[in-house]
């Protein structure tokens, strides 16, 4: 039984339809996140999760329950705001202690319930300030104690962090999955932000205009993108895109990478990555998918027994990030991104050799986006 | 030629220092002489006034101002007065009421206008017209309305409820209740918008954390929304009992202080003794009192106010 399970959930505002046969299910203590550009659907989801919009058809369980036409109150789910909605009002005991008191939970469990969270999130000495006292990650945690306080079966995070300021981000980052780590709890959280779902999820899942793309660990939707959009969503620098002819036969089939005055560039595909959808799109032109840090600065030292394909292209920017180097290359119609070492010696306008690792390469439709191998 | 420029430019730029210290008392001065009508007006029309009016309140001026001071014997004299105390009382229970109901009234509409309903522009200029009128407007409409004969009492008995009675305006006793609806009416739009317009600027999420956390809708209004509205409270209680103070022109169109002058507010009182008893020293006195009384609201309110936003 799973512990959220979205059945077929559809959604419309008016005549546009903002989500579109949503399925998802997520374990008892799994850490799901929903993540995509704006606008694709994913805080109507989480809204339609915490009750807070109707959906239009579907069925949403928890716990296998049928929840899907309960209140938001009747509904054991606790969610942190973006805006961390924190009662200006009340104090922060009172913001963590109210959701307990609503539902008639007694003084002396409350306290109790307030002072665990306040110990466990390190806000023991702010209990007595208002919000508008704190700095902003001390009303993250607030926002955080709340919905730790009443112990729901799922916790909603939206967007929880982009009000923070990059260090803190990262910190917060991590504070989250160690309390996730410590008290197994069952999480969904959305976030356009896809470092933080690369850190964070145990699954995530991929949206765009009001569908899921792709649901799978951080490493399948990384190494594995079902499409073209999953492949340059995910990742930073993002995925390089690099029109390509295909030709050859089964087992040895070669990607042709036309190049301004020069040479054209002949990549061999490895025959494990081979599929049979290959065989029809012979003479086509696809779309090679390589990620930065698929190319690797040519190591002489290495001679034959360096791994990888052989590349060398004219170095246009160099761009040191401290742990290592972003370059940009111009390749075929397009400039690509290649990650090398932090010691790679390399001036613009220098020819640099380079070895692809077109293992972990990936083919798309040029025109459908799909996943070719 | 970056260097032509530059020594071409500086000469012309060291040029209007002249002009340009002329403009810059010019700007300096305009706001203050700008102002200065005003300032002198109000000093002379507003302050000057208060203070003759209080040295007024010392003397014994009947019909004329006269300069021979008496001390605070028109202050006593006052509170010896029946009148007065009928007239104080009145404002107390009109002021209270009015102060009460337009803020029940305002907050509950502008709550219900807050739930997304549709046309929502339109009711909202429908509550808030009544603000646009003169209280002689509505005093006489009331006045109107609430005549026996000619009113809902009328229309009520027409429709054969023979012993439907509604005569507050003819009642001494319930005279001063008439003024309090005619006044709600007009000003509960009033604070409504303003209502609405605090509502509206709290964050859409905390009521949905509020939903989550399992409060009811009253309850999220009652513990988390209306605490957030407490300047709104204030701005609304202060400029209600202001109008409540200075009530004048509803009684003199709705109850002409009457039936006899059950229905007198200290305004009313004030104008009836200066301007046509003849007795300008004691309609003095009960300005002051007024004033006192209004001051008092400002001061405490003026104070939390500041605190606040320094605190804030």
């Amino acid at each position: 039984m799973s512990a959220l399970e979205i059945d077929n959930v559809c959604k419309d505002f008016g005549t546009t339809r903002v989500l579109e046969e949503v399925s998802l299910a997520i374990d008892s203590g799994e850490f799901l996140i929903l993540v995509g550009p704006s606008g694709c659907g994913k805080s109507t989801l989480m809204n339609a999760i915490a009750g807070l919009e109707p959906v239009t058809s579907g069925r949403i369980l928890v716990g296998g329950d049928d929840i899907t036409w309960r209140t938001p109150a009747e509904r054991d789910i606790a969610m942190v705001f973006q805006s961390y909605a924190l009662y200006p009002s009340m104090t922060v005991h009172g913001n963590i202690a109210f959701g307990l008191e609503m539902r008639k939970v007694p003084r002396v469990e409350r306290e109790a319930a307030v002072e665990r969270v306040a110990d466990l999130l390190q806000i023991s000495h702010l209990l007595n300030r208002k919000p508008a006292q704190l700095s902003g990650g001390q009303r993250q945690r607030v926002a955080m104690g709340r919905a730790l306080a009443r112990e729901p079966q799922i916790y909603l995070f939206d967007e929880p962090l982009s009000n923070l300021d990059a260090k803190l981000r990262v910190e917060m980052r991590t504070e989250i999955k160690k309390l996730h780590q410590r008290l197994g709890t069952t999480i969904v959280y959305v976030t356009h932000d896809q470092i933080e779902a690369m850190t964070l999820a145990d699954s995530i899942a991929v949206m765009r205009d009001g569908r899921i793309l792709q649901l799978g660990s951080p490493d399948e939707v990384y190494n594995n993108p079902a499409d073209m959009f999953v492949a340059g969503f995910m990742g930073s620098p993002s995925m390089n895109f690099i029109e390509a002819r295909l030709d050859g036969e089964p087992g040895a089939y070669r990607l042709h990478i036309a190049t301004d005055g020069e040479a054209e560039l002949t990549l061999p595909w490895p025959a494990s990555r081979e599929t049979p959808a290959l065989a029809e799109h012979v003479g086509r032109t696809l779309t090679l998918g390589l990620r930065p840090e698929h190319f690797a600065e040519e190591d002489a030292r290495l001679g034959d027994r360096a791994e990888g394909t052989p590349l060398s292209a004219r170095v246009s920017v160099v761009e040191p990030t401290g742990a290592d180097i972003l370059l940009r290359l111009p390749l075929g119609d397009t400039e690509i991104t290649a990650r090398v070492g932090p010691d790679c010696r390399v001036a613009p306008g220098e020819r640099l050799g380079l070895r692809v690792d077109m293992r972990r390469a990936v083919l798309f439709d040029a025109e459908t986006e799909a996943r070719l191998a | 030629m970056k260097s032509d420029t530059i020594h071409s430019e500086v000469p012309r730029r060291s040029a209007p220092p002249v002009r340009a210290s002329a403009a810059g008392h010019l700007q300096a001065w305009l706001p203050k002489l700008v102002l200065a009508p005003s300032v002198v007006i109000s000093l002379c029309f507003v302050y000057g006034f208060m203070l003759w009016t209080f040295i007024l309140s010392l003397t014994d001026s009947r019909m004329l101002p006269s300069y021979d001071f008496v001390g605070f014997a028109q202050y006593a004299r006052l509170m010896n007065n029946e009148r007065w105390w009928v007239a104080a009382t009145n404002l107390g229970i009109f002021g209270a009421l009015f102060v009460g109901c337009c803020l029940v009234l305002g907050a509950g509409l502008a709550i219900l206008l807050d739930q997304r309903i549709r046309r929502e522009g339109v009711l909202r200029t429908l509550y808030l017209y009544p603000m646009a009128l003169s209280f002689i407007v509505t005093g006489v409409v009331w006045k109107w309305l609430l005549n026996p004969g000619l009113g809902i009492q009328a229309m009520v008995r027409g429709w054969g409820f023979e012993s439907f009675t509604f005569d507050w305006l003819v009642d001494p006793d319930m005279a001063v209740y008439t003024l309090v609806i005619a006044a709600v009416w007009q000003a509960s739009g009033f604070v409504m918008a303003l209502f609405l317009a605090g509502l509206r600027g709290i964050d859409d999420s905390i009521l949905k954390a509020a939903q989550l956390d399992g409060a009811s809708l009253p309850r999220v209004y009652w513990r988390v929304v209306m605490p957030c509205l407490r300047p709104v409270v204030f701005s609304a209680v202060m400029i209600l009992s202001h109008i409540a103070i200075k009530s004048f022109d509803l009684v003199v169109a709705l109850t002409g202080g009457g039936p006899g002058y059950s229905s007198d507010l200290p305004a009313t009182f004030m104008y009836a003794h200066a301007f046509s008893r003849s007795q300008i020293g004691m309609g003095s006195a009960s300005a002051i009192l007024m004033l006192g009384g209004v001051l008092a609201i400002l001061v405490p309110y003026l104070y939390s106010e500041l605190r606040s936003r320094r605190h804030g």
